[in-house]
């Protein structure tokens, strides 16, 4: 099986790629859209902002390919988010993939800091990139913005209110929390992907 | 609800585990792989590798131990410790490190946060601030501990989180090393004054020190060395007492 990741500005490429190998694949990390075309499972990661990311991959063209792919892409943090319609982060125009916007976290109290950053807890999964085991087990978040609770919300999370922790739509998979640094159980939800 | 963190720190000399007292005289406490992995099965949340390693030399071991930390622990992890220039950042990160942590180099170049916020971004630029109790005021020290600055602790942290911090990690030198607890009223006013997650760091020696840094000090996480690396407090029966006390944490 030949797993591609998306090879761009993305600040966790390499923890992704190591998590990868600690379950036993050796990806490919690239942005030739002939190898991300023909690999079995696409990964496309994300840390960082999201207009000049969005920029970087439409200068690339990566943005096209990624909407096309038809084999499962998996997208992270703010490989998820792109993966929306807007983001109000730099008011950017993204890939649409999921039919819904991206939103900032808006304090409610001093408590509610920003970034949501830390271990909180899966709620309410289903679809294929999870099992039971992983409802209610905590996940590693680091993000300021969210994406509201819609209709391809696969897992949620609380966190000033209930925002989506994971989405799917056909073969679209996306986590906004990182598996790659989310101990056991970011390392089964990885293992449920690549079994897709 | 976001859960309070548990962070083991290891400090780093020639790729090797030790630990001070007080700052000074250090004991072997292990490979820092291994010692990582460990507390990362017994449920810590985070690591915290410092190099205090000053050689060339030294530097570049530190980053192949980052590589090696990387490939073997699913948990995140922060570096510190001679990080100087923006170069400095870049290197460990692309090494797999999440954050780093910086010192000495933020209280002589403030500059260097906003460097850091603006090209990684704020999450992962922790702010380390090493303070004592001296005259009423907790003053800002370099150099681990061994040159007073004329900062003083909530100014600096209210400073650092304006240019860009992600985290404050305080480490009380005046409670390190002593373990009666962490320092709970400074805490709780470093959390109340700023936007950005406190770590507390240094003086705890049982179990119930941590509870009060999270209910009386209001942290965001405790970070602790000695007593995790001598196995005087387990970190799976530390986070068990943690939740039967009413504290959130990941179990």
């Amino acid at each position: 099986m030949e797993v591609a990741i998306i090879k761009y500005n993305a600040g966790n490429i390499y923890s992704v790629d190591y998590a990868l190998k600690r379950i036993g694949v050796e990806p490919v990390i690239t942005d030739d859209p002939e190898r991300i075309l023909k690999a079995d499972k696409v990964i496309f990661p994300g840390v960082g902002e999201a207009l000049s990311t969005m920029t970087y991959l439409k200068e690339h063209k990566l943005d096209v390919l990624i909407t096309e792919l038809q084999q499962p892409l998996l997208g992270i943090c703010l490989g998820m988010q792109l993966m929306c319609r807007f983001s109000e982060e730099g008011n950017t125009p993204c890939l649409g993939i999921f039919d819904t916007d991206v939103k900032r976290f808006l304090p409610e109290k001093h408590e509610d800091k920003v970034p949501h950053m830390g271990w909180n807890k899966l709620k309410d999964v289903k679809g294929k990139l999870f099992t039971t085991a992983q409802d209610g087990q905590f996940a590693y978040f680091v993000h300021s913005f969210y994406v509201p609770v819609n209709d391809y919300t696969m897992a949620t999370t609380d966190y000033i209110l209930p925002f989506s922790a994971s989405l799917n739509k056909d073969n679209f998979y996306a986590t906004q929390f990182h598996p790659e640094k989310s101990g056991d159980v970011g390392e089964a939800i990885l293992t449920n992907f690549l079994n897709l | 609800m976001l859960a309070k963190r548990i962070i083991p720190c290891l400090d780093v000399k020639d790729g090797k585990t030790v630990k001070g007292i007080n700052f000074v005289n250090f004991r072997d406490a292990g490979d820092p792989v291994e010692l990582g992995a460990q507390y990362s099965r017994q449920g810590a949340d985070e690591l915290v590798y410092l190099d205090i390693t000053a050689t060339h030399e030294g530097r570049k071991t530190f980053t192949e131990l980052v590589k090696k930390v990387a490939a073997n622990i699913s948990i995140p992890f922060t570096v510190g410790g001679g990080i100087n220039a923006l170069s400095d950042v870049d290197r460990l990160l692309a090494a797999g490190a999440d954050k780093v942590s910086i010192n000495s180099s933020a209280l002589r170049t403030p500059e260097l946060i906003e460097e850091i916020a603006k090209n990684f971004g704020s999450q992962v630029c922790v702010v380390a601030i090493d303070a004592n109790f001296e005259n009423d005021n907790w003053v800002c020290y370099l150099n681990g501990g061994r040159i007073p600055t004329d900062k003083y602790l909530f100014d600096w942290a209210k400073e650092a989180e304006s240019r860009g911090a992600g985290e404050i990690l305080f480490t009380s030198m005046t409670h390190d090393g002593v373990k009666e607890g962490y320092p709970n009223e400074a805490l709780a006013q470093l959390a109340d004054s700023l936007q950005i997650p406190i770590i507390a760091s240094g003086g705890a020696g049982e179990m119930s020190h941590f509870r009060d840094a999270f209910t009386l000090g209001k942290a965001d996480a405790a970070l602790a060395a000695s007593v995790f690396h001598f196995g005087e407090i387990g970190i799976t029966d530390l986070k068990k007492y943690l939740s039967e006390e009413g504290v959130n944490v990941r179990l």
